[in-house]
């Protein structure tokens, strides 16, 4: 069974965020890029399980500049057999890296194609779904839970005010959420072994992105807390009722 | 050059969010010179569907066929696209629930459309197209230019409102052929109950490790019950088995964005507060009067919980008998 995981370079979750240009570009200064933890926590993981498990392999894939190289090898670290990297460095929007790493997915046949939920940095949710659009696959987005039997897949996901069990055959596309995977720490091997493993630059598709950002804004700065003595309940519901408007 | 907006049934029943997307919609239509329209796939009621018109649309089409009523997301994007062709809508506006997340992008690629997911406000239509939309976690905005004619957006719940107003809309069967799935539903398994489910809850009450185990739940859902809120922990809660899963927000968890979030004892770690820190009011009650999360929040309670929440409940039904 051939796995592809599509893996996000974002900010460190701590990272205050801030903006250069007048306000246009995001202030990359000092940013900590990390592997998007819902595509690393549980679509890398649970891939690596089941091949673990069943055998194959795990291809990692990427679309960025070559200084995503150290990330992507921390994916290598984690377990990955071997990786993809689209080399594109203009501004991209999630068309334009669907496309890219569609057009890879088409040559490689895949059988299941892994993302996270979402990104941290723009929380689209957009890329598996495109890619199932372009790729004419089914997608099963939000899944908490993945076991493979043969070519068919035993999933559980998130619907609108529960849970669903479903079954479909391979190829697709599945978004990962919480519950898929725990979180693996690559170890001393892992490390040295991710630096031989090949790591494959291709040319990026030559597709305009459809939307581009005009400017980012920060919210406005907070007051500060109001604190209530914690004997006088009813301010707090007067506040509540009269100040805030919320109940 | 209608503009189309989806209708999210939940067992043959209008969620919440479609109301919001039907105000969405027909404010931009105004400001556009169009009209907004609405598309239901799947059972439901027509004097349900036609009361979306009292947020300001004219029109929903049905298409009722049963196959629409399990969810697949290639299913649906192939009846939206065939839908918008029928009517000519170059615009498809969805709520950014589970739904909208898995068939807008769908949606997207089929019409050759520009898609922004996780719309805050309507979009800026004085000199091109251009959508206001969370990013960095809630920690940042993003103002993305849609430079398709074609578009697709997708509206984070609870972020525009919905303005209630009056008259029905007209609701008209649209007949769709829905495309085989290749998806094969096993079971479907939904909460019970009143309250609103995470994701689109308006007042949610929310505890962490504070409350020492889960034997003293019984003040949150006391709590939650006397505002009619939705309840949630923090992960640490849900990691021990306290709490089930579909409860716990944050990053790692639900993100949400109600008008009143209400954390007992959470300490307000980072990546908690990047799935919550979108919520219009947050109060904080914490015994730790260093706690991060007083940094986040607008009101604070510096206290015990297990006296100041039962305190604040009873505060809360005095205020609604007095309504």
């Amino acid at each position: 069974m051939k796995f592809l995981v599509c893996i996000s370079l974002v900010p460190d979750t701590t990272t205050k965020i801030s903006f250069v240009e007048n306000d246009t570009k995001f202030n990359t200064d000092k940013v900590q890029w990390i592997l998007n933890p819902y595509d690393e926590w549980y679509a890398l993981v649970r891939a690596l399980e089941l091949k673990e498990a069943n055998g194959g392999s795990v291809t990692v894939i990427n679309v960025g500049g070559a200084e995503n190289d150290q990330v992507i090898r921390k994916a290598l670290a984690i377990g990955a057999d071997d990786a993809i990297r689209v080399d594109a460095t203009s501004d991209l929007d999630s068309f334009s890296i669907a496309s890219d790493i569609a057009a890879v997915a088409k040559d490689g046949n895949y059988d299941v194609i892994m993302l996270g939920k979402e990104t941290i940095n723009y929380n689209g949710s957009n890329l598996g779904g495109m890619l199932a659009e372009m790729l004419d696959l089914p997608f099963i987005s939000y899944a908490s839970k993945l076991d493979m039997n043969g070519n068919v897949a035993s999933i559980d996901r998130e619907i609108e005010g529960g849970k669903e069990s479903l079954e479909v055959s391979t190829p697709f596309v599945i978004s990962c959420a919480k519950g898929m995977a725990e979180a693996r720490i690559p170890n001393m091997k892992g490390i040295m072994m991710a630096k031989s493993k090949p790591l494959a630059v291709v040319t990026p598709q030559a597709v305009a992105p459809q939307t581009s950002t005009v400017k980012y804004e920060l919210p406005p700065a907070k007051a500060a807390c109001k604190m209530i003595d914690p004997d006088n309940m009813d301010e707090l519901v007067s506040l509540l009722h009269n100040e805030a408007k919320v109940i | 050059m209608a503009i189309l907006f989806i209708v999210d049934l939940v067992d043959g029943k209008v969620k919440k969010g479609s109301f919001e997307v039907a105000s969405y919609a027909s404010k931009l239509a105004a400001n556009t010179g169009t009209e907004a329209v609405g598309l239901a796939l799947g059972t439901a009621n027509d004097s349900d569907l036609a009361d979306l018109g009292s947020y300001g649309t004219t029109k929903i089409y049905h298409a009722s066929n049963n196959a629409f009523n399990s969810f697949d997301a290639g299913v649906y994007a192939q009846a939206v696209k065939d839908a918008a062709d029928k009517i000519g809508a170059h615009t498809v506006i969805f709520s950014m629930g589970l739904t909208g997340k898995a068939v807008a992008p769908r949606v997207a690629v089929k019409m050759n459309a520009g898609i922004v997911s996780g719309a805050v406000a309507l979009p800026d239509t004085s000199n091109g197209f251009v959508v206001k939309k969370g990013a960095f976690s809630g920690k940042a905005f993003a103002l993305v230019s849609i430079n398709t004619e074609n578009k697709v957006v997708s509206v984070t719940p609870n972020a525009y409102g919905a303005t209630k107003g009056s008259g029905t809309a007209t609701v008209e069967a649209i007949d769709l052929i829905p495309a085989a799935s290749r998806i094969t539903v096993k079971e479907v398994k939904r909460q019970q109950g009143d309250v609103a489910p995470l994701p689109e809850a308006e007042l949610v009450v929310s505890a962490g490790r504070g409350m020492k185990g889960p034997e003293n739940w019984g003040i949150i859902e006391d709590l939650a019950a006397s505002l009619g809120a939705t309840t949630a922990c923090s992960r640490p809660v849900a990691d021990v088995g306290w709490r089930p899963h579909h409860e716990h927000v944050g990053q790692t968890g639900v993100a949400i964005r109600p008008n009143l979030y209400i954390a007992v004892g959470i300490s307000g770690a980072i990546q908690h507060l990047a799935g919550v820190n979108q919520s219009k009011t947050i109060v904080v009650i914490n015994k730790d009067p260093e706690a991060p999360f007083f940094k986040a929040a607008d009101y604070g309670v510096v206290g015990d919980l297990f006296e100041v929440v039962p305190k604040l409940t009873e505060a809360i039904k005095k205020f609604k008998a007095q309504q």
